[in-house]
């Protein structure tokens, strides 16, 4: 399979969602981890990284332009940016918002399709909007992996039904599963 | 976003695409950061209602009308007045006290797009008693952006916005003493600009014009990719006084750059600089 990226969006309830699932993911887990999390422009403060860090054993940081992206790291998106991955290093832009959302789930998708095709594990979380429908499409459009958080179990079940709506996933799971899953799918491929 | 095609395709059209662009009109976007480039080269090709970068290139060459809204489409406009507030606190705090100094203060606002931020610096200036002797040099790429940049002319729906930026800005009035709202309209003061040059100047291609005090260039170099970013660290290092402060935008940095060492931290979290050799 070779170097694959693990792409995330979550919208609102993302932060305790996000929170289980990078609590359960390996200290060793081998791929890295670009996380859209919307939230508002102004939260400048920097607090998601270090709220995660304090559940994740892998190292969490905000993305900054031109970021090498190391095996093992997430990196989340900063607030009022878009978050794009190249093969790599991260990219950032301020280019204008896509449904409404700056960072867009959607773009942070598009540009992993465009980087890494098949080997993109995209994985849609809680949320009340639509952002990462049309992404979740492309992924399984180029033969890439996407999972996504039962709606069932989802503070808002919006964002995954929408992207089970567009694409079929390869799993629909709680929370804890996805994790698991993502240690699973690793420890194969990786 | 049309990603049917494979990696290897799309990536080697885009190359022909900008290798076209910049043989037939000498404008150069062949070291712009692929993956942001990419998403608006898909736009434009959707605004022209084609199917494939292939096509787009076809249009670009034979009909100039199209090169004008691929011109404006693959620079990035996006701005706002007071964009990232603590940004101009740490300027008032820390850059301004450096700045009283001088008898002459040259700034350089280099990728200054529509202008909201060079108003949102001049307005800075002029509350701490500096504007009289600074000039404002603000430049651009692209000539459209420039002409609605020098008018002053900004959506009142914008406004709640920036008055909020404003607000967090370490400001001295009121976002409104600078503006009469006609309209849908604000009209920032004529006077806001008597120290602006407004000229074109594109980063890619074009040379050091003048020694500053301050190069504000903030959000603009996250559309290069690390090659072109070296050599606008270059223009800058040479367009810079010693002493001279650079200031990128917030998730910008001089990590990994050639001028890496030539500068010291004023603020880390602001991405402020100062040269130092």
């Amino acid at each position: 399979m070779g170097r694959a990226v693990v792409v995330i969006g979550a919208s609102l309830g993302g932060l305790d969602a996000l929170g289980v699932l990078l609590s359960t993911l390996s200290a060793s887990f081998p791929w890295p981890l670009a996380i859209v999390q919307h939230r508002s422009a102004e939260d400048v403060a920097d607090t998601l990284p270090l709220i995660l860090q304090r559940r994740c054993a892998l190292p969490v940081r905000e993305a900054e332009d031109k970021d090498p992206m190391l095996d093992g790291h997430v990196y989340v998106a900063p607030p009022d940016y878009h978050l794009l991955v190249e093969r790599a290093a991260l990219a950032l832009s301020t280019e204008a918002r896509v449904s409404l959302a700056r960072p867009s789930i959607d773009v942070l998708f598009d540009s992993a399709v465009a980087a890494f095709g098949a080997s993109v594990v995209a994985v849609v979380l809680t949320g009340a909007s639509a952002d990462g429908a049309q992404g979740a499409r492309l992924v399984k459009a180029r033969g890439g992996t996407l999972l996504v958080q039962d709606p069932a179990t989802a503070e808002s079940g919006v964002m995954p039904l929408a992207a089970i709506a567009a694409a079929k996933p390869d799993r629909v799971l709680p929370l804890a599963a996805l994790g698991e899953y993502l240690n699973r799918l690793a420890a194969m491929r990786g | 976003m049309g990603s049917d095609a494979n990696d290897g395709l799309e990536a080697l059209e885009i190359e022909l695409l900008t290798q076209g662009i910049f043989r037939h009109y000498g404008v150069d976007f062949r070291h712009y950061a692929y993956a942001s480039l990419r998403r608006r080269i898909w736009n434009c090709v959707h605004a022209e209602k084609l199917a494939t970068v292939t096509q787009l290139l076809d249009r670009v060459l034979r009909d100039t009308d199209v090169m004008e809204r691929l011109l404006l489409q693959l620079s990035v406009n996006v701005t706002s007045m007071f964009r990232d507030p603590s940004f101009y606190r740490a300027f008032r705090e820390k850059v301004v006290p450096l700045l009283r100094s001088h008898p002459f203060i040259r700034i350089w606002h280099a990728g200054c797009s529509t202008g909201e931020e060079v108003y949102s610096m001049a307005i800075l200036l002029e509350e701490e008693g500096l504007y009289d002797r600074a000039r404002l040099y603000a430049t651009d790429m692209n000539e459209a952006v420039l002409a609605q940049a020098r008018k002053g002319i900004f959506p009142m729906s914008a406004m709640p916005e920036y008055t909020r930026n404003y607000a967090a800005s370490g400001p001295k009035a009121q976002l409104s003493d600078y503006y009469l709202a006609r309209y849908d309209f604000a009209l920032f003061r004529q006077a806001l600009r008597r120290n602006v040059v407004f000229a074109h100047h594109n980063l890619v291609t074009d040379g050091s014009f003048n020694e500053f005090n301050v190069i504000l260039c903030r959000n603009v170099m996250i559309y290069f990719d690390r090659e072109l970013q070296g050599a606008v660290h270059r223009l800058f290092h040479a367009s810079l006084r010693r002493f001279g402060v650079l200031a990128l935008g917030r998730k910008e940095s001089l990590r990994g750059t050639v001028h890496e060492a030539s500068y010291t931290e004023l603020d880390p979290v602001e991405k402020i600089y100062r040269r130092s050799a």
